[in-house]
């Protein structure tokens, strides 16, 4: 009984992710559904353009939500799902652009800033106004005529 | 010195000016219909349409991508709806478009029959061919993500321009006219 008990413990988190759970009208395990999700995630929604595919409820979404899930159900790899979504609507359905031609600019641009800012900071620490020049032997006569009158 | 601190200085100014340049250039080409930010570009540009077959509605044969390999002239498809507002207000371009000879086939997305005939009876006919596509699941593989979108199909059967959105006068005359001339 006690060995029985252990194993249904072991067993439970494989238990857990072998249920069945049902999506979007689709049957899948909870494994399959957390995929679909990660897939989901990180794909834009073309109505909603700044909601995810996962948190929309357009038509629309609904209906890649349930191809995505078809598709993980089929064995596709989450990189083939990908491509099929970026072959139908281009990159823009990527929630986060790849580097490409296109995107260099957007990628380059913390690093540009910084480079900016450090030109910045150099060029107003080297305007500083330079020091006086030294006191003439007449000046410093002069100012100890002047402080001690 | 003091020059280089003065444009220092006026770097930051300069900086909102340009921004401020290139905001209004934005706002004022939306305005006038030139520029839409939400608009995407079609991968299907440079290609033929995917495979696809759908039947007809109101008695109309329906159509394939291979019905579209070879049109005799440049053509366009259209993807509409009855429940569409944008669609009943291309409705009258569509309509004069037809008038001139250019063949316009129409796609009805997800939609009845019956709907699809009262939306027609109602806004006019511009369809020379006419198909249904009510489970929306061939505009997915077109990269359809809304009604109406317009695809121009040249002589050699590829996708040369796709339109999402109601046809103005403005994308008439700004866009499609001029891609009608060079296709042509």
């Amino acid at each position: 009984m006690k060995r029985l008990l252990l194993l249904a413990l072991i067993l439970l988190p494989t238990l857990a992710s072998a249920q069945i759970v049902q999506r979007d009208g689709v049957t899948l395990t909870q494994a399959q559904e957390t995929r679909a999700e990660n897939i989901g995630d990180q794909l834009r929604c073309l109505v909603c353009q700044n909601e995810s595919i996962e948190g929309s409820s357009a038509t629309l979404a609904h209906q890649l939500r349930v191809i995505i899930r078809q598709h993980v159900v089929a064995g596709d790899s989450d990189q083939s799902i990908m491509a099929f979504m970026v072959q139908r609507y281009g990159i823009f359905v990527l929630l986060k652009p790849p580097l490409s031609p296109l995107t260099y600019l957007l990628y380059a641009s913390p690093f540009l800033a910084l480079a900016l800012g450090f030109a910045a900071f150099y060029l107003t620490r080297s305007s500083a106004p330079p020091p006086p020049p030294p006191l003439t032997e007449s000046d410093q006569e002069r100012l100890k005529s002047l402080t001690e009158s | 010195m003091t020059t280089r601190r003065n444009l220092l200085n006026a770097a930051p100014l300069a900086a909102v000016a340009l921004a401020g340049a290139g905001f209004y250039t934005i706002l004022r080409r939306m305005e006038s219909n030139d520029y839409d930010p939400h608009a995407l570009p079609s991968p299907l540009i440079g290609k033929r349409p995917p495979p696809f077959t759908l039947p007809g509605t109101n008695n109309q044969p329906g159509f394939s991508n291979t019905d579209l390999l070879s049109p005799p002239r440049p053509m366009l498809v259209n993807w509409f709806a009855s429940w569409c507002g944008p669609c009943a207000q291309e409705a009258s371009t569509l309509d004069i478009l037809a008038q001139n000879g250019l063949p316009i086939w129409g796609i009805a997305y997800q939609d009845t029959p019956a709907a699809t005939a009262a939306y027609l009876s109602q806004y006019g006919n511009p369809y020379a061919r006419l198909a249904a596509d009510s489970s929306g699941l061939t505009a997915i593989n077109w990269g359809v993500y809304g009604v109406p979108e317009t695809y121009l199909i040249d002589k050699t059967g590829i996708v040369r321009w796709r339109w999402a959105g109601a046809l103005t006068d403005q994308v008439l005359l700004g866009t499609l006219g001029p891609m009608l001339h060079q296709y042509a």
